[in-house]
């Protein structure tokens, strides 16, 4: 029960940190129709500028900084890159923002050299948020902050206690997520801009026509997105790894998010990115394979079988895939994506 | 049946001129550039431009931005090396595992092309890239496959000499890529030129009309994607001969990176262009990497300015540049390019210091605490280094910016004769 609850929760919150960074690249793409290819660079960009400020002033002040940095920059690449190539048409406007991945990992590398760097989260973080304590006599307990030894200790042999803390980094990591959730859903509905913004998005010329300045509309959203993949930077730097590899790490599963909640859609990229996060976390988890499912069956098996690598494979081997066989299975049963609206 | 129409076709003589140099080129490289080096660089060029080619059959041909061509070439590569592993058992001579490779890799492309060709446009984008990570994920699962950490290693010298050819020394192995490469570059022409070939173009330019025509664009993509698999496939049996290894990364994201990056630079719009840009992908990854630790930076920066200035790639440049030419206008820009050439090679050296200097204080400090840069010796840890690199830079860019405006200029005015030129021709 322990078990399934914190992966659930880890599950959630990894799932919560892809959406953070696929609505940006989501709203990108419904917007200008350019598939952001150096989204997770951005990503990237912001854990390593929150860890410089981090040194200076402190975790907090960089959380707000470095989403701001980093939306600067973005805004900057559209004004002075993209726009230009936008006459060409949407495939130079990929290629464009793929030759941005190759030097912004590049320029990281350059500045923060090539290893991973220690990007620790803030000391009030750094323990877990709460731990669950199961023991086989008095049953589950809920306890804030860490659980104190005494707990964890079972007084006879004969009680099992299992003690599972939940990381405070990974609950700041929903929280933060589900408040920008929120901020972004009143923004876009509730807001003049946003209402210019959603009109844009159907209607460009009319929206032109009326006044508005949508290439700046189109900079701004462009900024957004990539202060918003900069602000998921900031936390999953410090919650995982800070290294030059973890913008293609997290690239690709984005990528597949957003094909699987249907290109463009907001709502189905929550809903890819919390399933992928969740199915991502318990497959870690699970150690089974086929040869285990079918002995647990009651089968004998032959050698043959029981050392075929295909059968040998335990799930939290083929974890990494998980997304990616997700993909391909959408792509033949469901074309459009989990919630998406065009078939093309 | 003698046909009711006669038709007359004339012998396309300065296509055969074309073709005939390019077969000279191949023959004569390897007496000309006789190092060890040169050799092996040589062949990698003749995969490379095989692999290019196959990939613009996609990216210019059928508008189809690929992010994972490397799973056909490289998968083509692991099975090369396996049958090359069973020379001794099955007796298949060792020039012919490219064309096994190629029909290897086009099962493949039949498989996974059917998922990935249901898209066009950006969802293609994402799908390929998917099944590039699936691809790349995997070799690391089926060890039976893709020999694990340490790859597939095989041995060319197996098969029976034949007329005493073994493919032991290079040069042997030079020929026999070359004449794959040759033979490959004008099956892929001699495609363009097909009904199919054309109406990839058509699918590229205008799809809703070619449905409303009647084709099945999906169809047409498919069959593209098969052919252009392929072709792939033959460039990674080539590839096993050439090094008779294989390990994960020829399936990996940076080799599939690689090959969309080098097709673009050399110019997707152009049948050769490709063949320029596996050109220069063997010069940057085999030369320019020896040369400088930031080769991928520079890489990426020219590559983001030829995507914003020339999106046409060398290739177009080429083109454009001959027309100018075939106008009789090239004497009057002259002097206007070499002013650039000049002008941007100041700015490039000064940046390069730069680059340069950041880069030695964040890896190699304790390679000793200067820079060798083109003859000069640089101190990055002093103040002077900095302040000179930064002012020729800023100096150079000014003059650059000057220059490109009277060059813009001047290309524009000889555009409109060139345009003028041509309507006053059509009248006539």
């Amino acid at each position: 029960m322990e078990f399934f609850t914190i992966s659930m929760l880890n599950g959630l919150s990894y799932g919560l940190l892809l959406f953070m960074l696929s609505s940006g690249l989501t709203l990108i793409f419904s917007m200008m129709g350019v598939l952001n290819f150096a989204h997770a660079s951005f990503y990237m960009v912001g854990a390593y500028v929150a860890y410089s400020i981090a040194k200076l002033t402190g975790f907090w002040p960089g959380l707000v900084v470095a989403p701001i940095v980093v939306g600067l920059l973005g805004a900057l690449f559209e004004r002075y890159c993209l726009r230009r190539v936008h006459k060409f048409g949407h495939v130079p406007e990929l290629l464009i923002t793929f030759g941005l991945s190759y030097v912004i990992v590049e320029v990281v590398q350059l500045i923060w050299g090539r290893t991973a760097i220690e990007f620790l989260p803030p000391e009030a973080l750094r323990g877990p948020a709460f731990t669950l304590v199961n023991s086989s006599v008095d049953g589950m307990q809920f306890v804030w902050g860490a659980a104190p030894e005494a707990m964890c200790r079972a007084a006879d042999a004969a009680v099992r206690i299992v003690c599972s803390p939940f990381p405070a980094t990974r609950g700041f990591m929903m929280l933060v997520a589900i408040a920008m959730l929120v901020a972004l859903w009143l923004l876009l509905t509730r807001t003049r801009i946003g209402l210019v913004i959603q009109s844009a998005l159907t209607h460009p010329e009319m929206v032109e026509a009326l006044g508005h300045n949508v290439p700046r509309v189109f900079m701004l959203v462009f900024g957004a997105g990539s202060a918003l993949a900069g602000l998921a930077g900031v936390i999953g730097g410090s919650t995982f790894v800070t290294e030059p590899a973890m913008a293609a790490t997290v690239g690709s599963v984005i990528f597949v998010v957003v094909v699987v909640g249907g290109m463009g859609s907001l709502a189905g990229a929550f809903l890819a990115s919390v399933l992928i996060g969740v199915i991502q976390t318990f497959a870690v988890a699970l150690d089974h394979s086929l040869v285990g499912a079918l002995r647990g069956l009651g089968l004998t098996l032959s050698d043959a079988v029981a050392n075929n690598t295909f059968m040998k494979l335990t799930i939290s081997q083929i974890a990494p895939i998980l997304p990616y066989l997700f993909l391909v299975l959408i792509l033949i049963f469901r074309p459009r994506g989990l919630l998406g609206t065009r078939e093309d | 049946m003698a046909p009711s129409v006669y038709r007359f076709k004339p012998w396309n003589v300065g296509r055969g001129i074309v073709w005939g140099l390019f077969a000279l080129v191949l023959l004569v490289a390897p007496l000309l550039f006789t190092s060890n080096l040169s050799l092996t660089m040589l062949s990698q060029m003749g995969i490379a431009i095989v692999v290019c080619l196959s990939y613009n059959m996609l990216l210019g041909q059928g508008g189809m931005l690929s992010f994972g061509h490397a799973v056909y070439s490289g998968l083509a590569t692991f099975i090369a090396m396996h049958v090359l592993n069973k020379v001794g058992v099955t007796g298949i001579p060792v020039s012919l595992i490219p064309l096994i490779a190629g029909i290897g890799g086009m099962g493949f492309a039949v498989v996974l092309g059917f998922v990935t060709t249901k898209k066009a446009g950006t969802p293609f984008a994402m799908i390929t890239l998917g099944i590039g990570e699936l691809v790349f994920a995997m070799s690391l699962m089926v060890p039976e496959f893709f020999g694990g950490e340490g790859g597939v290693s095989g041995n060319r010298v197996v098969g029976k000499p034949f007329l005493g050819i073994t493919f032991g020394p290079q040069e042997q192995v030079y020929y026999l890529l070359a004449i794959y490469t040759f033979v490959c570059t004008a099956a892929m022409f001699a495609f363009t030129r097909t009904p199919l070939g054309r109406m990839l173009n058509a699918v590229r330019d205008n799809p809703e009309r070619v449905e409303f025509i009647g084709y099945s664009t999906q169809r047409v993509r498919y069959l593209a994607f098969i052919i252009s698999g392929f072709f792939a496939g033959v460039a990674g049996g080539m590839a096993a001969i050439n090094f008779e290894i294989a390990t994960a990364e020829v399936v990996g994201a940076v080799r599939s990176g690689g090959y969309l990056l080098f097709t673009f630079l050399g110019g997707a719009t152009f049948f050769f262009g490709p063949i320029i840009g596996g050109v220069l992908m063997v010069i940057a990854s085999v030369l320019l990497s020896e040369f400088t630790k930031a080769w991928l930076l520079y890489l990426g920066l020219i590559f983001l300015f030829m995507v914003m200035y020339a999106p046409g790639g060398i290739a177009s440049l080429i083109m454009m540049n001959l027309r100018v030419a075939a106008f009789g206008k090239l004497r009057r820009l002259w002097t206007s390019y070499l002013a650039l050439g000049g002008t941007a090679l100041v700015v490039l050296a000064a940046a390069a210091a730069m680059i340069e200097m950041v880069y030695h204080l964040q890896l190699d400090n304790t390679l000793g605490s200067t820079v060798n840069f083109m003859g000069t010796t640089l101190n990055p840890a002093g103040l002077d280094a900095w302040f000179g690199s930064a002012f020729v830079l800023l100096t150079g860019l000014g003059l650059f910016e000057f220059v490109r405006r009277q060059f813009a200029h001047e290309w524009g005015e000889v555009q409109g004769e060139i345009e003028k030129e041509i309507k006053r021709r059509e009248t006539l």
